[in-house]
């Protein structure tokens, strides 16, 4: 695999130094990473995950509408939303654990653009609504 | 390809009796391609003695800047060559999204801190972004940003024979990763330095000075040793030298090296060493 963007590269090394969760996707929204912090969140290692495409860690990691208690759908995940239109976006979702149970879950996703403009991936940073970001 | 050091110390020019062998001169190299191609790596203050060289019968020269800290940019306006009229001189430095590099450089290339601006130099000066894949002449010149405060980006150049020289003075790619190396492809630099015939690399600290600058943008000999071994380096330069480090610290950091990488050759970053590739 060759090898990735500094800007990448950096993004991560700061997310690992870091005790907000924050998930990490490429340019394509695969998963590049996440933090020992969503590990927390999320009830996966990051070991146990790693560097899945877009079409597995939606299956790995399943987001309902708060409201409706409906399957997100791609076009509605704020980090695939925050790298499809090159947009902070933030809302609420419901994460299921693995062990079933369905937590509410704030998420603000950023674009990284790049030097020169290249939209490089996007990073979510999320915490579960009630237990504050040292869930 | 030939490669010659002009400049290897980091940081600041630091002449003096202990120094004299490794030399105090800023980072500055010169690459001569096999087809005449005059190609100067940062502008550190090894350029001025540098600039005195160039032969008469050359009209164009580069200069690769890796980024805009002063010990890798100082030396410009002491550049001999950009005085000539009959000159291209062409200046590449890492692209920022805010500021143009001619802005970026005339900062410091201007009143007060120097007496005339870059517009005033008599040659013919171009000046353009580091791009990610570029040509000089014969050469293949391929810039990537890497791990070190504000933009940075180091240059690996291909000569059309296949030989690579890598170039990475102020590097730290082991910064935040713990344990260091990480695989390739999330360490910064790996794909510049990758099976280089020549890796000239920044090893300006000991192990226990790293401890105490991390995140200063620069690499322990250890680090390096690791980088080199993952990007399956076989001939390695330790280079930008602290300035505070005498002759025989940095005899003893290469020997540390070279015991680090058994089976690569470990070649002086010293000023007027020079490599055929
Ligand atoms: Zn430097
Ligand atoms: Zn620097």
């Amino acid at each position: 695999m060759a090898q990735l963007p500094v800007e990448l590269i950096l993004m991560r090394q700061l997310a690992s130094y870091l005790a907000t969760p924050i998930f990490l996707v490429g340019p394509e929204g695969e998963l590049l990473f996440y933090n020992e912090a969503a590990e927390g969140v999320l009830g996966y290692r990051f070991d146990e995950a790693v560097e899945l495409p877009l079409a597995q860690w939606i299956r790995e990691f399943p987001l309902f509408n708060t409201e409706s208690g409906e399957p997100l759908s791609v076009d509605e995940i704020p980090v695939l939303r925050a790298l499809r239109e090159r947009d902070p976006v933030h809302g609420s979702l419901l994460y299921e654990r693995p062990s079933g149970e369905r937590v509410p879950v704030l998420a603000t996703a950023i674009p990284l653009v790049g030097q020169g403009g290249r939209v490089l991936g996007a990073a979510a940073i999320f915490w579960p609504v009630s237990g504050g970001a040292n869930a | 390809m030939r490669v010659e050091i002009w400049g290897s110390r980091g940081s600041l020019a630091s002449p003096g009796a202990s120094t004299v062998r490794y030399g105090g001169n800023t980072a500055t190299l010169l690459v001569v391609g096999d087809e005449g191609e005059h190609l100067v790596l940062d502008a550190g203050t090894g350029i001025r003695p540098l600039g005195l060289k160039i032969p008469a019968e050359v009209r164009r020269v580069d200069v690769l800047i890796t980024h805009l800290h002063m010990d890798h940019l100082q030396g410009l306006g002491f550049f001999q060559p950009i005085f000539r009229p009959d000159l291209e001189v062409h200046v590449w430095g890492p692209p920022s999204i805010t500021m143009p590099l001619s802005a970026r450089i005339g900062r410091y290339l201007s009143p007060p801190l120097f007496p005339v601006t870059l517009r005033q130099m008599p040659c013919r000066l171009e000046l353009h972004d580091a791009e990610p894949y570029a040509r000089i002449g014969s050469l293949r010149v391929r810039s990537d940003l890497v791990c070190h405060p504000g933009p940075t980006v180091g240059y690996r150049i291909t000569s059309p024979g296949g030989k690579v020289l890598a170039y990475l003075p102020d590097h730290e790619p082991a910064l935040g990763v713990d344990p260091f190396p990480a695989s390739p492809e999330w360490t910064s630099g790996f794909d510049l330095a990758h099976r280089a015939d020549l890796l000239v690399h920044d090893a300006q600290y000991t192990d226990d000075e790293y401890r105490d600058h991390v995140g200063w943008g620069h690499s322990s000999i250890r680090q390096l040793a690791a980088f080199a071994r993952m990007a399956e380096v076989n001939h390695v330069a330790p280079f930008h030298h602290d300035p505070s480090h005498s002759d025989a610290e940095v005899d003893a950091l290469a020997g540390e090296l070279a015991t680090l990488l058994p089976g690569a050759e470990v070649l002086p970053g010293a000023e007027g060493a020079t490599f055929d590739l």
